[in-house]
């Protein structure tokens, strides 16, 4: 079988992108830097330390419940910041527009990225536009990079998981895949799930006063909550047995997923976060979650159970024992 | 609790497992049930049931994924058919990573084939309604499941007077593989876990011929947890107790007789035909074409395409999986040059499929 050509699966965040990562894209471009898996880059200058992130952002349908493609090319950015303990300072943004776009649609979602950088905190300070032929893009699609800023030398990593950690989610699971998905042509299904787009760096700006305690921060966009999982077993070389039971999930994602035959923990977040805390301070950053506007359906999801080569492990809500992979191929492209 | 719950509450599923144990305690042999559909097989991973039973019940995997069963010549030429311009390719969204003698549906949309994912034949319909400049072929694979949608599709081009709708049918029917499969004498089958939908459309009396000939104990299953927890208890209480019959565990669904309008719609628009099922030969009279009658709706008759020779992917055990005779772990390729992401057969590319499942859940 023919391997040049570019799938829909590699943008999939899952296996195939981490193989289009590690077979082309970093070795071709990663600099003196060590190629490190986490959200941001951490830069230091001038003895500042630094995150740097970039997305790009090409969802369908550009307008869906719970927001469209403009704040989410601003929380995503802010909370790919947030993860590093970073406090978001600037954003540039770059346009890239069809020949024959709605100006008025445009004007939606401006409005939407500004509202959405002010309640975030962070300044547009730069961007581009620039515009293609009629059906060389579809409709929209916005990059945005960003820099933020730590203000504390704590080490927030992926890598940095412990046996004994707590896994920890601030909210319901899956609300912005099914919230796109229902709002998709062809399928349109009146759900009456939200997504759950939000800026998260407000609430990890709460979650820094657990200090040491702290040890990993990872949103689970694309993939879902199995697939960063996994990532974070991999980087922290631990097992992860999470329990079914305590998954947050609410009725109408569940119903969804039990039609089309998804599973949840593969289906994309935008306002969420799984953190890796010392167990001792579990209780502590459950309460500072369920404090917090956006943390009120926190839980604890399962615990890093012992080391290994990186592995996930759910106990199912019937009493049973599974492995879970990462995502494998593309579920629903054109997520975020 | 909402209707879902029931059926995968923790203290129903455990008591199951609980008796099941206790019925099997001790016995020399394990007893050996077959879950014929992929969805149970799906059901049984992602719930982690295996880990529930004891020593002495053995669950394996048959051939009721459609996908799996679905043999290299066709996808071939579906592949052939995805590169004639001004055709558009229709198709539920599990056939696009099968790979076929050198290429994929997925890959002929990467270079430029007009490839599209439905939920539903009725999608397709639509779009052949929508693009009349065009030709849409449906890839009509499946079981009795999906057979009655597909023939409604056609019903439905014919009655808008649609000339540009096509169904490429490779449709299966049970339970046909199953007295293949009893009468293989490696085999030796204890019980049939029988399919939950298949079984609404054809009735659970279908079983009793394959029943009554081989002596083996048949029990219509739901998906839920506790569905096939309660079918495995009901087989098991056959099995030790040396008897053999049908029965019904998905009642909530399954009728003894079928359902006759979805029956009498497969009978207007198919015809049987001896199929190919991959990995286990031609089994006549286990197809389903497309009936004379509709010969204008049949891609296979009604677009002549030239297709590539058929080649076969040497060491490739998906046969003798379908067959349960090995499991995935048993395959040399398994997890090393066959995965999810690079697929060299069938069974590892369905959602459905006995090796995806066992892939992503162990």
């Amino acid at each position: 079988m023919e391997n040049d050509l570019i799938l829909l699966g590699h943008g999939s965040g899952g296996k195939l992108s981490h193989q289009l990562l590690d077979s082309l894209i970093i070795p071709a471009l990663s600099s003196t830097l060590p190629a490190g898996q986490n959200d941001a880059a951490l830069l230091e200058v001038s003895g500042a330390r630094l995150a740097f992130t970039t997305d790009s952002y090409v969802v369908d349908p550009i307008f869906f419940p719970g927001g469209n493609i403009g704040d989410l090319a601003v929380n995503g950015t802010v909370n790919d910041l947030a993860m590093m303990g970073a406090r978001p300072l600037f954003l540039s943004v770059g346009l890239i527009l069809e020949e024959g776009f709605s100006q008025a649609d445009l004007s939606r979602i401006l409005a939407s990225m500004r509202s959405a950088a002010d309640a975030a905190g962070i300044a547009i300070v730069t961007g581009d536009t620039k515009v293609v032929p009629k059906g060389k893009a579809d409709r929209i699609f916005i990059n945005t990079s960003g820099i933020g800023v730590l203000e504390h030398g704590l080490r927030i990593d992926g890598a940095a998981g412990r046996v004994g950690d707590k896994v920890i989610v601030n909210g319901s699971i899956g609300d912005h895949g099914i919230a796109v998905l229902s709002a998709r042509e062809g399928l349109e299904i009146d759900s009456g799930i939200k997504s759950d787009s939000a800026a998260l760096n407000g609430l990890v700006g709460e979650l820094l006063a657990l200090g040491t305690g702290l040890h990993a921060l990872r949103d689970p966009t694309r993939g879902g909550v199995a697939t960063t999982l996994k990532e974070i077993a991999l980087q922290s070389g631990v097992t992860i047995m999470l329990h079914e039971e305590s998954l947050p999930v609410n009725a109408g994602v569940r119903g969804v997923c039990a039609i089309l035959g998804l599973d949840p923990l593969y289906v994309a977040n935008e306002g969420k976060l799984l953190a890796l805390v010392a167990p001792e301070r579990a209780e502590e950053a459950l309460e500072i979650m369920r404090r917090h506007p956006l943390g009120a359906g926190a839980a604890v999801i399962g615990e890093l159970v012992e080391n290994s080569a990186g592995r996930v492990m759910m106990e199912t809500s019937v009493g049973g024992v599974r492995g879970v992979e990462m995502l494998a191929g593309e579920q629903l492209p054109r997520i975020c | 609790m909402n209707f879902l719950d029931q059926f995968r509450d923790r203290e129903v599923v455990q008591g199951l497992a609980r008796r099941i144990a206790a019925l099997t305690r001790g016995r020399s042999k394990p007893l050996v049930f077959m879950e014929v559909c992929g969805t149970h097989t799906m059901a049984i991973y992602q719930f982690g049931l295996r880990s529930l039973l004891p020593a002495e019940v053995r669950l394996i995997s048959g051939p009721g994924c459609p996908v799996c069963v679905t043999p290299n010549g066709y996808l071939d030429r579906a592949v052939a058919l995805s590169r004639l311009p001004g055709l558009i390719i229709a198709t539920f969204g599990d056939m696009l990573r099968v790979p076929g003698s050198s290429s994929s549906l997925m890959l002929e949309r990467a270079r430029g084939a007009d490839i599209r994912v439905v939920y539903s034949p009725l999608d397709a319909v639509r779009i052949a309604a929508d693009n009349p400049g065009k030709r849409v072929v449906f890839l009509g694979v499946g079981f009795e499941t999906t057979a009655p949608t597909i023939a409604g599709s056609i019903l439905t081009a014919k009655a808008r007077g649609l000339g540009n709708y096509f169904v490429l049918a490779s449709h299966k029917t049970m339970p046909q593989p199953m007295a293949i499969l009893s009468a293989d004498p490696e085999l030796s089958v204890d019980g049939y876990i029988c399919p939950a939908h298949v079984s609404a459309i054809i009735g659970a009396n279908a079983y009793r011929p394959l029943c009554e000939q081989y002596r083996v104990p048949c029990v219509v299953t739901g998906f839920e947890p506790a569905d096939v927890m309660q079918g495995v208890e009901m087989l098991v209480r056959q099995a030790v107790s040396g008897e053999s019959k049908v029965e019904i565990q998905y009642s909530r669904v399954v009728r003894w007789e079928g359902n006759a309008k979805a029956q009498s719609i497969i009978a207007e628009v198919f015809t049987p035909i001896d199929a190919h099922w991959r990995g286990i030969g031609v089994l006549p009279g286990s197809g389903l074409g497309i009936a004379e009658a509709y010969r204008a709706f049949d891609a296979q008759c009604a677009i002549p395409v030239a297709v590539e020779e058929l080649k076969e992917h040497t060491g490739c055990l998906c046969g003798e999986i379908l067959k349960g005779k090995i499991s995935p772990f048993d395959c040399p390729l398994f997890g090393k040059s066959c995965t999810p992401e690079s697929p060299v057969g069938a069974c590892m590319v369905s959602s459905e499929g006995t090796c995806a499942a066992a892939y992503k859940y162990s």
